[in-house]
């Protein structure tokens, strides 16, 4: 590996300097400067929002800065769209990924840049030089696989190709780890390194302090929008990485005391569960909660768990098994008595199925109980009662809010999050299902949220945590379950494992 | 899965021609019958698969167009209307005339098709209503004009409609047609040839050729295309307006090649049949093409079992009514929705306008 000291002297590829650039009602860029030197891997770090992706985005010609100027090896350069970009070499790899997924990976990459023969698609030869690439690149991937069929570790594979496919010397991975496994992201790192070896610049987006310092050669934090600083791996922790992104001290870890269960809360027997297309993604998976104890769900992202959690929740329908709810089967019944039985969710996609966006926060609070008294009364809606309930609950869960009557559409994700924790947790709870409750979410929410879950706790409920975060899953958990393809690989003490352990049975393999 | 959806297809046709030959050997030769079933298939298909070809340009790329019905019947007036100026107004030959209202159809057809595009991708208005907006557009503007013009005192035919300059002939496709007994099924007209030929070539295009992955492209993830530096916006227009000039072919057929003479609302339902062509055809060109021969063979049977009305034995006395043969196609659409007989993918961003 080359060493900072190396690099000092390397020629800077591409500059920004001062970029500028608003949003109605945000400054997401403010005189934003930024440089990267040849062959190096440049972390731009900070948390969601902080204007990371936006900086990108304008420099790959997707928006339009409002003032700045690039430069690519010192000389200006202008580009209005992405294919100016992609013609001064810079290629990017989206957070969500650009690939078609009907298309084979050589349509996919070839989209664009086709190369023609005898008046049709040259899709043998495009093969063959993808094939050489990935060769060259030690990028393992098969020319001929349709994109629908392959898994996201190798997507992404196929978009670092399409890359280089366009000769790109600067590649941007925007938040490239977000959905990959541990054992992935120690592919993907060798494979960045591989590419510097060979010339490409990398500019590398993460909110992950722990991978920051184990790939960068620089790091710039970002933070409102403008630059907090740069500084080298080797003059700083992960401490002072968090302060810079956060702007104060922040607690990395989580406070909880050793968990004290009690009776079982939540039984799930042998449960089936399909997709909306029929096929069957959750194949007979069995495990209880106690109360008093949060068990967290691992695993890489569709490998059944919204399925699941669906089944237990009653929005999806139970193929084959039995969902105990404190010794009464729930299965197959509507949310409501679900509900009523003492179960709080958090759902996966706030903003579709955690929130009304077009509602006020105040009528969000009370959609699960609206019907009842006091919020209704008789016919109506008995809106003193509503409007004390708002007030109260936003005050008890800090909801920044202009006000409890706008709508839920105009608040941050954070806050929205404090939205559905508050009307959630702010009933009798006896089971909480918290699905990816931090996803996308900004440092001091995520503290909170945790704090909330622990406190629930500790309160004698029962948690069934449901992430893709390893980190949130360890550090919250008491027991974890991995599941992998929809099966429970195993399930562990939380203390008892390495994070390379459950990487591991996260990619299906049995530790124990 | 595609197979299936072919072999499908196929027995619903053999049974269909199957039902004729039951009935009417006794009169005629069951090879001369099958060959004229065959002609007539072919030739009631021609605007339903120019249909089904113009939603397949719109979908592909991700633009729903359910104005077809629209585009045909404003396409099939203001070519007819074209032919007979040619021909009665600038005394041009009966033959360049109707050429010239073919390419004029053609042309209201592009126009149709980019009023739509502006309604679709500029303004993004939601593309049921832009479509239901043509197909009223259209009832009305060939309404009013076929009163003003042919039926108004003063008018430029002075109150009368004049005589029509007839309609295309019938093109002897060489060597092919010249087979006996089966050379029948070659000589068909202009329109209908180049509705099969347009079949293959849209193929072509979509799946060989640059212009084809892109449309392919923007229909399925528009946000994917344009990282790649392709114009979403301008690949759409195209396609949708490359969609009209189909629907203004197929509105020829009507006026300039099947009858020479204009009816409002003469499209009758044809450009909503088109679309269900294509949805059952998959959005392929020929799954849309068979689908267009399986609703032609329907209509072919519906037109034979008159003839043959006398013949048909009583215990099948309900093929009598000819408007119960009339349903097939549409009791085998709805099947076909279903997904009974394979799944139908739309592409995946059809009807979403792109938002940057």
């Amino acid at each position: 590996m080359m060493t900072q000291t190396d690099k000092s002297g390397n020629q800077v590829v591409l500059e920004a300097k001062g970029i500028t650039k608003r949003f109605p009602g945000v400054l997401a860029n403010d005189r934003v400067d930024f440089d990267l030197r040849q062959g190096e891997i440049h972390v731009l770090l900070g948390e969601n929002g902080a204007g990371k992706s936006t900086l990108m985005n304008v420099l790959y010609g997707l928006y339009h800065s409002d003032e700045g100027q690039f430069f690519r090896n010192g000389q200006p350069i202008s580009i209005d769209n992405p294919k100016d970009a992609i013609a001064q070499g810079i290629g990017m790899v989206h957070q969500h990924f650009m690939l078609i997924p009907v298309f084979t990976v050589t349509e996919n990459i070839m989209l664009g840049e086709e190369e023609m023969k005898n008046a049709v698609l040259d899709r043998k030869g495009v093969a063959k030089k993808v094939r050489d690439l990935s060769h060259q690149y030690g990028l393992d991937i098969d020319p001929d696989a349709l994109v629908i069929d392959i898994p996201v570790g190798v997507q992404q594979r196929v978009e670092i190709v399409k890359t280089l496919y366009r000769h790109a010397d600067i590649l941007i991975l925007d938040e490239p780890t977000a959905v990959l496994t541990p054992q992935e992201v120690d592919d993907l790192f060798r494979i960045m390194r591989g590419l510097t070896t060979k010339g490409v610049s990398i500019v590398f987006i993460t909110h992950k302090l722990k991978e920051v310092l184990a790939i960068a050669d620089r790091i710039t934090v970002m933070r409102a929008g403008q630059v907090v600083g740069t500084v080298t791996p080797a003059e700083t922790d992960e401490h002072q990485l968090a302060a810079m992104m956060v702007g104060r001290e922040v607690i990395l870890t989580v406070d909880k005391p050793p968990a004290e269960p009690g009776e079982d809360i939540l039984q799930i027997e042998d449960l089936h569960v399909a997709d909306q297309r029929g096929l069957e993604v959750v194949k007979g998976v069995s495990f209880t909660v106690k109360a008093g104890e949060i068990l967290g769900i691992a695993g890489v992202q569709g490998n059944g768990q919204t399925e699941l959690v669906e089944a237990i929740t009653g929005l999806r329908p139970v193929k084959l098994g039995r969902v105990l709810l404190n010794g009464q089967e729930v299965s197959g019944k509507p949310p409501r008595p679900i509900i009523e039985a003492g179960m709080s969710h958090i759902p996966e996609d706030r903003q579709r199925h955690g929130l009304v966006m077009s509602y006020p926060v105040a009528d969000n609070l009370i959609l699960c109980t609206y019907y009842i008294a006091p919020f209704a009364k008789g016919l109506v809606m008995n809106e003193p009662a509503v409007e004390e309930n708002a007030y109260r609950l936003v005050k008890q869960f800090d909801v920044r809010t202009p006000s409890p009557f706008v709508t839920a559409s105009k608040l941050s994700g954070g806050n929205q999050q404090k939205v559905i924790v508050a009307r959630e947790l702010s009933r009798p709870v006896k089971l909480l299902v918290a699905n990816q409750p931090t996803r996308g979410l900004d440092v001091g929410s995520i503290e909170y949220i945790h704090s909330q879950i622990v406190a629930i706790r500790d309160q004698g409920a029962a948690v069934l945590l449901v992430s893709a975060e390893l980190d949130e899953i360890m550090a919250l958990s008491d027991r974890i379950a991995v599941m992998y393809r929809g099966e429970i690989v195993e399930i562990v003490q939380a203390g008892s494992v390495t994070k390379a352990e459950l990487g591991l049975m996260m990619a299906g393999s049995h530790i124990h | 899965m595609e197979l299936r959806r072919f072999a499908f297809i196929a027995l619903i046709i053999v049974v269909m021609f199957g039902t004729i030959v039951a009935i009417g050997s006794s009169r005629t030769s069951p090879g001369i019958l099958i060959v004229s079933m065959l002609a007539t298939t072919i030739a009631v298909a021609t605007p339903l698969t120019l249909g089904a070809l113009s939603g397949l340009y719109c979908e592909r790329a991700g633009v729903v167009n359910i104005g077809i019905e629209g585009m045909m019947l404003a396409s099939a007036f203001f070519g007819w209307f074209a032919a007979i100026y040619m021909n009665t107004i600038l005394k041009m030959p009966p033959l360049l005339s109707l050429w010239l209202g073919v390419l004029a159809a053609i042309v209201t057809g592009g126009l149709m098709g980019l009023l739509h595009a502006v309604l679709s991708v500029t303004f993004k208005v939601d593309q049921i209503i832009g479509g239901t907006v043509i197909n009223l557009l259209a009832v009305g503007i060939s309404g009013f004009f076929n009163r003003q013009l042919f039926f108004e005192k003063g008018s430029i035919f002075g109150g009368q409609v004049p005589h029509a300059p007839g309609t295309l002939p019938a093109f002897h496709v060489p060597i092919l047609a010249d087979i006996p007994v089966v050379g029948r099924i070659f000589e068909q007209q202009p329109i209908a040839i180049s509705a099969i030929l347009l079949v293959f070539f849209t193929h072509y295009v979509l799946f060989y050729t640059r212009w084809g992955l892109r449309t392919r492209a923007v229909g399925e993830h528009p946000r994917a295309a344009d990282t790649v530096g392709i114009n979403v916006a301008r690949m759409r227009y195209a396609n949708v307006i490359i969609g009209g000039l189909m629907a203004g072919l197929a509105g020829a057929y009507f006026t300039l090649e099947s009858v020479p003479s204009f009816e409002p609302g003469m499209t009758n339902g044809r450009g909503f049949i088109s679309l269900a062509a294509m949805i059952f055809g998959n959005w392929s060109p020929f799954g849309a093409w068979s689908a267009a021969l399986v609703f032609g063979a329907a209509q072919a049977l519906q037109i034979n079992l008159q003839f043959f009305r006398e013949l048909i034995p009583p215990q099948w006395a309900f093929l009598q009514q000819a408007s119960i043969v009339g349903l097939v196609p549409y009791l085998l659409t709805m099947l076909i929705l279903t997904g009974i007989i394979g799944r139908t993918t739309p592409p995946a961003a059809d009807g979403v306008p792109y938002e940057k």
